[in-house]
C-alpha cells in the first residue's frame, strides 16, 4: 500500500529564485501532521507544490502512487486534495453560500454538504447571502476552511488559518478541528504557534530556508531541538 | 417631433450598438482580454449568415439557427488553441495577436468575397413599419433593440444565477483560487469566448441586414462596441445597453444637426462622459 502523500526530493522555483531543495515528507492517511517554521522558510510553497499551484517535476510529489507533481491545480483538486490558502483569499464577487457552493462544484461525494456547513458554523448561515469579503476575519476563515471541505477532500491542507485572528476565534476554529479531522480525514496544518501545531498533529516536519531541518512525533520533539531546527542555531 | 424621432431611432439603434458591446464586456469582466479582432469577428459572421442564407436559401435570420453554434464553437477553439497561450500578467501579447487576427480576417474576408459590399436580404420586414402615436418605427430596428434586451437579461441572469455564471465570477476574482476549486481556467475561458462569438454572430446578422458591409467595416464595429461599453462603466451588462443607447442616441440627434455631424457627435458624447466619468456611467469594476 503506497502512503497517502509522498514528497521526494521536492525543488520548487519561483522564476529564477528557489524556495524548496529537496523536501522529503510523507503522510499516512487518517494522520495529522503539522508543518512549522519561520517567516520565508518555504511552508506555502509547500503547500502550493502540492495543490498544483506550482508545478514541478511529476515524481517529486506522489499522491496514492500516482505522480501528481506536474499536474494543473484542478486536476490535483478532482483527485481529493484541498487548500485553505494563506490569507483566506475568497471571492469576493461571491456570496458566502456561493463561495462554499463552488468549493463543491466538482461533485466528490463525501459526509460534507452546505447542511454540514452550517451545523459547524451556524453564522455562516445566518450571512449565507452577504458578499464573502464582507465577513469578519474569522468568519471569513470559517468560509475559507467551509470552502474546502464542500470539495469532500480525503487530504485537506490548511495553511496558517489562525493568522491575524483574534485567539478565541483561533480556538473556536481549533476546536472544530477534530471533528473535522475525525471521519478519516487525513490533514496537514500550517502554523506559526507551535504549541498550537504540537498538540493538534501526531507528526510535525520543520522548514528553515527551504529545507527540512527536523522531522519527527510531535509528542517526541523537544523545544531545543525544535528552536534548533527554527533558527539554525 | 423630428428631435423625437432622432431619439427614438437612436435609442433602438443604441440596442444594436449593445450587442457589439455584449460580448466585449463579457470576455472583458472573465479574463479582463481586450479583443481587437472583435468588430472584425463581427463581420465575418454577417459574411458567413450571407453565404448560409444564399447556399440554402434562408431568411438570414433563420441562418442564425447555424451562425449562432458555429461562431459559438469558432470562439471556444480559438480561446484554446490561441488566445489562452497570449494571457498572462502582460497585456501587450493579446493585444497583438488579437490585432494580428484582425488582419487576417480582413484578408481572408477580401480573397474569399471580395470587397464589393453586401447585404442580407430579409424580405418585406426590412421596410415594415408601424405607427406610434405621431413617430412612425421600423419593424426591424424594434426587433433587434428587443433581441438586445434580451441577450443582455440572459447574459446577466446567466451571470448572476447558474453554475456558469459563477465560475465566470470566481475565475474572474481569482484565478488560480478558482482552480483549486477544480475549475479549469483554459475551459472557462473557452467558454466565456464561445458566449462572447454567439453574441457576435446575432450583433453581425442584424448588422448586416440593417447597412451594407465589406471587409473593413470591423474596426467602426469595435470602437462603437467600446464606447458603448466604457460610457456604461466596465463589468455592468445593463451599463452596456446604456452605453449603447447614449451611443446612439447622440449618433442620431447629431445626424439631425448636421449630416456629417453623425459619427463625431457619438465620438464628442463618448469624450465627454469620459472626461466627466473615467469609469463610466455605472462601473462594476475596479
Ligand atoms: N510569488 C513569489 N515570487 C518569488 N518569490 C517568492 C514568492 N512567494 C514566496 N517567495 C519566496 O519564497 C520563499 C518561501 O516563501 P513562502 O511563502 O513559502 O514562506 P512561508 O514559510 O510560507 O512564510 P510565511 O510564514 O511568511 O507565510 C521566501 O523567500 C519568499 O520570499
Ligand atoms: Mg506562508
Amino acid at each position: 500500500m503506497p502512503e497517502l502523500l509522498e514528497i521526494k526530493g521536492l525543488d520548487a522555483r519561483y522564476g529564477d529564485f528557489q524556495a524548496l531543495y529537496g523536501v522529503d515528507m510523507t503522510v499516512s492517511a487518517g494522520e495529522v501532521v503539522a508543518v512549522i517554521g519561520a517567516n520565508g522558510a518555504g511552508k506555502t510553497t509547500l503547500m502550493r507544490s502540492i495543490s498544483g499551484l506550482i508545478r514541478n517535476g511529476a515524481d517529486m510529489v506522489r499522491y496514492r502512487g500516482n505522480a501528481i507533481g506536474a499536474l494543473r491545480a484542478d486536476q490535483v483538486a478532482a483527485q481529493g486534495v484541498a487548500l485553505v490558502p494563506e490569507g483566506r483569499l475568497l471571492f469576493q464577487s461571491l456570496s458566502v453560500e456561493e463561495n462554499l457552493i463552488i468549493g463543491g462544484q466538482m461533485g466528490r461525494k463525501g459526509p460534507w454538504n452546505l447542511r454540514r456547513l452550517y451545523d459547524l458554523f451556524p453564522i455562516l448561515e445566518e450571512r449565507r447571502n452577504v458578499p464573502a469579503t464582507a465577513l469578519s476575519g474569522g468568519q471569513q476563515q470559517m468560509v475559507a476552511i467551509g470552502r474546502a471541505l464542500m470539495s469532500n477532500p480525503d487530504l485537506l491542507m490548511m495553511d496558517e488559518i489562525s493568522l491575524g485572528l483574534a485567539p478565541v476565534i483561533i480556538r473556536q476554529i481549533y476546536e472544530a478541528l477534530p471533528g473535522i479531522v475525525g471521519e478519516g480525514l487525513t490533514a496537514i496544518v500550517v502554523e506559526q504557534d507551535i504549541a498550537k501545531a504540537l498538540s493538534v498533529s501526531s507528526r510535525v516536519i520543520c522548514l528553515q530556508e527551504g529545507r527540512v531541518s527536523l522531522s519527527g512525533k510531535s509528542g517526541d520533539v523537544t523545544r531545543d531541538a525544535i528552536s534548533r531546527a527554527y533558527f539554525g542555531v | 417631433m423630428d428631435w423625437l424621432n432622432a431619439i427614438l431611432q437612436g435609442t433602438l439603434l443604441g440596442g444594436l450598438y449593445a450587442m457589439f458591446a455584449a460580448g466585449l464586456s463579457l470576455i472583458f469582466g472573465v479574463m479582463r482580454l481586450v479583443n481587437i479582432a472583435h468588430g472584425d469577428l463581427i463581420v465575418l459572421s454577417a459574411y458567413l449568415a450571407l453565404t448560409v442564407a444564399v447556399g440554402l436559401g434562408l431568411n438570414p435570420m433563420l441562418a442564425l439557427v447555424i451562425v449562432v453554434p458555429l461562431m459559438a464553437a469558432i470562439g471556444y477553439a480559438l480561446q484554446r488553441l490561441v488566445l489562452n497561450r497570449t494571457m498572462g500578467d502582460d497585456i501587450l501579447p493579446p493585444l497583438l495577436v488579437t490585432f494580428g487576427l484582425s488582419v487576417i480576417i480582413q484578408n481572408a474576408l477580401l480573397t474569399v468575397y471580395t470587397a464589393d459590399p453586401q447585404k442580407l436580404n430579409a424580405g418585406a420586414i426590412e421596410t415594415a413599419s408601424v405607427p406610434l402615436g405621431p413617430l412612425t418605427v421600423g419593424i426591424m430596428p424594434v426587433i433587434v433593440f428587443a433581441a438586445a434586451v434580451g441577450v443582455i437579461g440572459l447574459l446577466q441572469w446567466m451571470f448572476y444565477h447558474t453554475a456558469l455564471g459563477r465560475a465566470f465570477r470566481a475565475t474572474s476574482d481569482r484565478q488560480d483560487i478558482a482552480q483549486l476549486m477544480g475549475l479549469n481556467r483554459a475551459h472557462v475561458f473557452g467558454l466565456a469566448m464561445a458566449i462572447c462569438l454567439a453574441v457576435t454572430a446575432l450583433a453581425g446578422v442584424f448588422l448586416g441586414m440593417r447597412t451594407s458591409f465589406d471587409p473593413a467595416v470591423g474596426g467602426t464595429r469595435l470602437i462603437f462596441g467600446f464606447e458603448a461599453v466604457i460610457i456604461g462603466g466596465l463589468g455592468n451588462l445593463w451599463g452596456t445597453l446604456a452605453g449603447g443607447v447614449i451611443l446612439g442616441v447622440a449618433q442620431t440627434v447629431g445626424a439631425k444637426i448636421h449630416p456629417g455631424f453623425q459619427i463625431l457627435a457619438g465620438h464628442i458624447v463618448f469624450l465627454l462622459i469620459l472626461a466627466v466619468r473615467p469609469r463610466g456611467l455605472f462601473p462594476r469594476m475596479d
